[in-house]
């Protein structure tokens, strides 16, 4: 048996090779590569692998396949003295929400053109919005399409959609933000968490910050936000030293094109997809002026993954669960909604990532939290769930010598070391249990 | 899940690195040394409870006597009838009706006013601040893991049940270790034999590759020794729910009787963060830190090592005093802190912050919450507070005999 080679991280060799780079952009900038689609990106290279990734994309047939689920419009709110039918409400439209939720991995297991995406996925972990507290499907999916349509590109368009997106309002309580009595949520967080980061704004103005977020209103039924002048504080307020009629467009016009802003962001792509360490200072200013006046967000991933750190073979990141589920999802071709309901749904919740359900506005974690005993066990658990109904040919139909070797190919990845090669090696004879093992696999785990 | 405080904790790489390599070397010692060193009967124990969100201190216990309450939070505020009286015009939230007999039988201790000099508003910096227990420089260390550097080094000292380990069991050189809360039964057969191989280390593997390792293993000696004390009915998944930290004391129950030589566990409830109609939801919540906390201390007294348990509930801060539009309160500053055990004396600690002398709509904090680790320190896992907390602590009254 011919075991694909393993490379070692040592010094003096601290980058790898053209042929793994590409694979570690299809694994960190795509949504993982599924079969022969490797072998196409090794043979048009790097530069034109990238190319493509980042064009707009056409008419994609993985997109026609997978359209969105429709929800009856929502129904007016159950009365505060009708204590079962709130909850009933509220249970039936978080059921929803999973839904939507199983929708969007099949989504991303279908895609041709996987970056759009990607991008939404990585703006749901940092805007991020729980249906636990928002409870209209309807709403999420909105701010999922804003995400996906949006997310590429000019980041003060996305942050102006954000700051006045239903869902969002509903999540941070803008929706009831009124002139005299501000509530400060969406203000705090919007600054914090979305677009400057802590440290870079005082008490003070958060306060009026919030001020000029008052007058907000979601209509759940029509699913729509509206500006209602009545409750909107329309004095001068003054934020970040500086003093106007701020709105909520002229509040986020401020503050993403504050210089804070963008170091503030290019932190956080950085994370995402080249390393828990930060950039070095010459690198960290690339990404700013790739951004450029234009908060051009394709043009930072584009320098983040053109820098000499994501070449290194120190650039490794744990993948989160979502990313390692629609990863396996994509190299099988295996929809998630054939997938049992309760593997997938109890499978999510023990690995601790269910799409449209971060834990807070803060969003999920990076790096090793996610190496946890429990997710190593709900990670077999539910390597078990889909080997147990995809389509596993590419690895049964190889003779059984080959079969390691085959489902290191059809999982994307380099190989394995020595030692989960022999621990695989016994599992030739059972194709299900192979790829189970090795999906659960130290190498799958992390993205090298 | 969690945890706000996650952001700032992996802004750490060193806690990171620290909390993957102790949890190892956790694990294996701690399925071996609950059989063969357990803790002895008299060891006191602390079991820590972290309300996430900023749970609103003045509607936990409500001042319902004071006409400036009412006047601040009109819709919001719970008349002096509605709530359970604990005396001097204060009362607990009817949610808290199983702690109020905890207070009746003079084992609930209610610290006052609790917070730190220029309190920060952030989530994350705020409970990093009380986790860390620095409320001036962003640190690496957590109170508790400073602790476990000071006292041996020993990172079964203190387990957390929360699902992903909090910053304050990271110290400098030993950090807790975490213990999985459902579903401990691993595959069987071949695949069960080949998922067991994977967990040693392989040379020259990246350093998250290792831990991808380590974790498998870790996993293994768990489910030898913990497995049959770990239910596998899918109640404590998430981090809110029915449920959650009930399921998560229930853990740290059967560890206690078990014997596991641990001295502190950390369990937590998320979904505090409540701006808008927030009276309800509170309600909710409190109800189910009463019913897990109450079930878990009755539990407690009827064994040697459970009446040595001292339970603490604390949040990041407390809320404004005056409600905002949408029946809500913002982040605000001082709260209350919940201390509870056979050991405890019951009663108030600390003055109760003033509604009408504000610091610009906010309460005036009256204890430095770094008194009560202080105490907890001294008194509970008999260790001195300075290595942990710096000169210059003070004791406050919260137990009843030397």
């Amino acid at each position: 048996m011919r075991i694909a080679p393993f490379r070692p991280q040592v010094a003096g060799d601290p980058t790898v090779s053209e042929s793994e780079i590409v694979r570690r952009l299809l694994q960190r900038v795509c949504l993982g590569p599924r079969r022969d689609e490797l072998d196409a990106a090794r043979a048009a290279g790097f530069d034109a692998t990238l190319a493509r990734l980042l064009s707009a994309p056409g008419r994609d047939p993985g997109v026609d396949s997978t359209p969105p689920p429709a929800f009856p419009p929502p129904e007016p709110p159950a009365r505060k003295n009708n204590p079962d039918a709130r909850k009933d409400q509220r249970r039936e439209g978080i059921a929803q929400s999973r839904r939507l939720g199983v929708w969007w991995l099949d989504r991303m297991a279908a895609v041709d053109e996987p970056f759009p995406e990607r991008m939404a996925w990585f703006w749901h972990g940092h805007f991020a919005t729980s249906a636990q507290k928002v409870r209209h499907p309807q709403l999420m999916f909105a701010q999922n399409e804003t995400l996906r349509r949006l997310g590429r590109g000019d980041f003060r368009a996305l942050a102006q959609a954000m700051v006045v997106d239903p869902a969002m309002l509903v999540w941070l309580d803008g929706g009831g933000n009124r002139v005299g009595k501000p509530n400060e949520n969406l203000a705090r967080e919007f600054m914090e968490l979305f677009t400057l980061g802590v440290g870079n704004y005082t008490e003070d103005d958060v306060r009026e910050a919030a001020r000029a977020l008052t007058g907000w209103r979601v209509d759940v039924r029509s699913g729509a936000a509206r500006l209602d002048l009545d409750d909107h504080d329309a004095g001068p307020k003054s934020v970040l030293g500086t003093t106007a009629d701020y709105d909520a467009p002229g509040l986020a016009d401020l503050l993403v094109t504050r210089p804070a802003s963008p170091r503030f962001l290019a932190g956080r792509v950085w994370r995402r997809f080249v390393s828990d360490a930060p950039p070095d200072p010459a690198t960290l200013e690339a990404l700013v002026a790739a951004y450029g006046p234009n908060h051009d967000i394709a043009a930072m991933v584009r320098t983040a993954v053109t820098s000499q750190a994501f070449r290194s073979a120190s650039s490794v990141l744990v993948r989160q669960p979502v990313e390692w589920l629609v990863g396996a999802l994509r190299a099988l071709r295996l929809p998630a909604s054939r997938v049992k309901p309760a593997a997938l749904t109890g499978g999510l919740r023990d690995l601790g990532q269910t799409p449209f359900f971060p834990p807070d506005v803060g969003g999920w974690p990076a790096g090793t939290p996610w190496l946890s005993t429990a997710a190593a066990l709900a990670r077999v658990r539910m390597a078990r769930a889909l080997t147990a109904v995809a389509d596993l040919s590419p690895v049964a139909d190889v003779p059984a010598p080959g079969r390691v070797e085959a489902t290191a190919a059809l999982l994307g990845l380099p190989g394995f070391t020595a030692r989960t090669a022999a621990a695989l090696a016994p599992l030739a004879g059972r194709p299900p249990d192979l790829v189970a093992a090795a999906l659960a696999s130290p190498e799958n785990t992390i993205s090298a | 899940m969690n945890t706000l405080t996650r952001r700032r904790f992996l802004a750490y790489s060193t806690m990171a690195t620290a909390a993957a390599a102790a949890t190892t070397a956790g694990w294996m010692e701690l399925a071996d040394r609950t059989r063969t060193d357990p803790l002895p009967p008299g060891a006191p124990v602390l079991v820590l409870v972290t309300l996430y969100g900023g749970n609103d201190g003045l509607n936990t216990v409500v001042p319902a006597a004071d006409p400036a309450y009412h006047s601040a939070r009109p819709d919001l505020a719970y008349d002096e009838g509605e709530v359970l009286d604990l005396g001097e015009g204060l009362g607990l939230n009817p949610g808290l009706a199983a702690l109020k007999q905890q207070w009746d039988r003079g084992t609930l201790a209610i610290v006052r006013g609790v917070s730190y000099p220029k309190p920060d508003r952030s989530h994350f910096r705020s409970m990093d601040i009380w986790q860390t227990a620095d409320p001036v420089h962003p640190t690496s260390t957590g109170w508790i893991g400073r602790w476990l550097d000071a006292s041996g080094n020993d990172p079964l000292t203190a387990i957390s049940l929360e699902p992903v380990l909090p910053p304050l069991l990271a110290g400098e050189t030993t950090t807790g270790a975490a213990l999985p809360l459902r579903g401990l039964v691993l595959p069987g057969g071949a695949l069960g034999t080949a998922f067991a191989a994977m967990g040693s280390g392989a040379p020259g593997e990246s350093a998250p590759q290792a831990t991808a390792a380590r974790s498998i293993a870790d996993l293994h000696r768990t489910v030898d020794t913990f497995g049959p004390a770990v239910d596998d009915d899918g109640g404590a998944g998430g981090r809110t729910g029915s449920g959650a930290l009930a399921a998560q004391l229930d853990v740290v129950a059967r560890c206690i009787e078990a014997g596991a030589p641990s001295r502190v566990y950390s369990v937590s409830l998320g979904g505090f963060d409540t701006h808008a109609d927030e009276r309800g939801t509170q309600q909710e919540l409190l109800s189910e830190v009463d019913a897990a906390v109450s079930g878990f201390l009755t539990r407690m007294t009827s064994s040697d090592r459970g009446r040595q348990v001292v339970l603490m509930a604390y949040s990041e801060f407390g809320r404004r005093v005056a409600a905002n539009a949408n029946q809500g309160t913002d982040h605000g500053t001082a709260g209350p802190v919940l201390i509870a055990g056979s050991g405890v004396r019951g009663g108030f600690i600390g003055e109760q912050p003033s509604l009408t002398d504000l610091d610009d709509g906010d309460l005036k904090a009256t204890t430095d919450f770094r008194d009560v680790y202080a105490t907890l320190l001294t008194r509970v896992l008999g260790a001195d507070p300075e290595p942990v907390l710096g000169k210059g602590r003070t004791e406050l009254p919260l137990f009843t005999s030397a």
